[in-house]
């Protein structure tokens, strides 16, 4: 009896550990368990991706309905390329939105914010946003001020 | 002078011995594994362990998480950038805290524990009795304590992380008012499975193995009078302790250095 119960404390802590290790991955590194067959792939072209990072939320009017899944260089335009992985629920993103790399917060982290246009028709999955505006960088906007190009 | 130099030769001799030992005796008690006849062994010390830990590594946990929960959210405050708490909290756990504070603790709850225990069996001769009726102590006695130690290490360590991110949260967000949604979100956006949780636990299995190695071997090789257990007892918390500290540097700045 007495072996019993230390065998089945034992099984609970293996458990417990287990369970903590998936608690860390799904939770905590946000893992997601569900392959990437629920979302979409928009793409956008920044002159300038100042600070966004990989897994970067993509917000529409405050709420993450995305996450930036790849940056990249394209050779040819000389422009940041950002590819996101969009919420398949959000398949209403009209043609002519705009997506803007803002920061939260004066310190805060980098994300892209989609602000919606007018256009009747939506974005399609593989589809590059046609305005974009690229990062706020404080530098060379000090720069600009202080050589009078503003 | 001539004395002096004799002595510091004689210390080193010493320390290199007592060193090879160690890995000697690491080799021989891996190399002996019981197979499936061990299992019950290997099962009893994971409780005495394993489970009998969980409690103080909860409780740390939890007051660890705690004051990063306070100590962060007063710092970033003044910043307007409290809601990066998530990601500091989650950070500082899983890369250093968890693995770091629950190897201390195991060197001081489990490691000066087997260190005793394998000392006093030793000075009581039950070592020397099993090795007459033809019984391996390195397989019957050290082997399933080793095992059970290299077990038992990452799983407190994951669920010192757990807990201690969950009393930050309880914290930031019941208490000091921190949004939810951007807790979890920037700590999400901020940790990676592989760069953070992963490392985390390879982290915390090199802890497990070297505070149990050093506590096993302690206890093998006191000196078996009271004196020498207590002597060994002592070793065992602070070799570990040191042990851990500076293996965390060097696998600190092999995982996250940019070098």
């Amino acid at each position: 009896m007495r072996l019993r119960t230390m065998e089945i404390s034992v099984g609970l802590f293996i458990m417990a550990g287990i369970a903590a290790l998936f608690l860390l991955a799904l939770e905590v590194s946000g893992l997601s368990l569900r392959p990437t067959e629920k979302t979409y792939k928009l793409y956008a072209e920044f002159n300038d991706v100042g600070g966004l990072r990989v897994r970067g939320k993509v917000s529409l009017a405050g709420v993450t309905i995305g996450r930036v899944s790849n940056i990249y260089l394209d050779g040819r335009s000389i422009k940041a390329v950002v590819e996101m992985d969009i919420d398949a629920n959000v398949d209403y993103l009209s043609k002519d939105s705009i997506a803007v790399v803002s920061t939260a917060g004066l310190l805060g982290e980098k994300y892209i914010n989609v602000s919606i246009g007018g256009d009747e028709d939506a974005l399609e999955p593989g589809d590059f946003f046609d305005s974009t505006q690229s990062a706020l960088n404080l530098e060379k906007l000090i720069s600009d001020f202080a050589t009078s190009k503003l | 002078m001539l004395d002096f130099l004799q002595r510091t030769g004689k210390k080193g001799l010493l320390s290199v011995a007592s060193l090879g030992r160690a890995g000697l005796f690491l080799v021989r008690s891996l190399t002996g594994v019981p197979g499936w006849k061990g299992v019950p062994l290997f099962i009893k010390q994971l409780h005495s362990i394993g489970v009998l830990s969980l409690v103080i590594i909860i409780v740390s946990g939890l007051f660890i998480g705690m004051v990063l929960g306070l100590q962060g959210y007063n710092i970033l405050v003044d910043y307007g950038s409290e809601q990066a708490i998530g990601q500091m909290i989650a950070l500082t756990l899983v890369r250093e805290l968890g693995p770091v504070v629950t190897a201390l603790l195991f060197a001081g709850r489990a490691g000066s524990a087997l260190t005793a225990e394998i000392g006093l069996m030793k000075a009581t001769e039950q070592l020397s009795s099993l090795e007459m009726m033809g019984v391996d102590p390195l397989k019957q006695i050290v082997a399933p304590r080793l095992a059970a130690g290299f077990v038992a290490m990452p799983l407190l360590a994951m669920i010192f992380s757990v807990v201690g991110v969950w009393g930050g949260m309880m914290v930031g967000v019941d208490w000091l008012g921190v949004y939810e949604g951007s807790f979890w979100g920037n700590m999400q956006s901020a940790v990676d499975f592989q760069e953070d949780v992963l490392n985390g636990v390879v982290k915390s299995v090199v802890f497990g193995v070297v505070c149990t190695w050093i506590a096993v071997f302690q206890g093998y090789d006191s000196v078996p009078t009271s004196e020498g257990i207590s002597a060994a007892t002592t070793k065992t918390v602070v070799y570990s302790s040191l042990a851990v500290l500076g293996l965390d540097f060097i696998l600190t700045a092999v995982m996250f250095g940019d070098f």
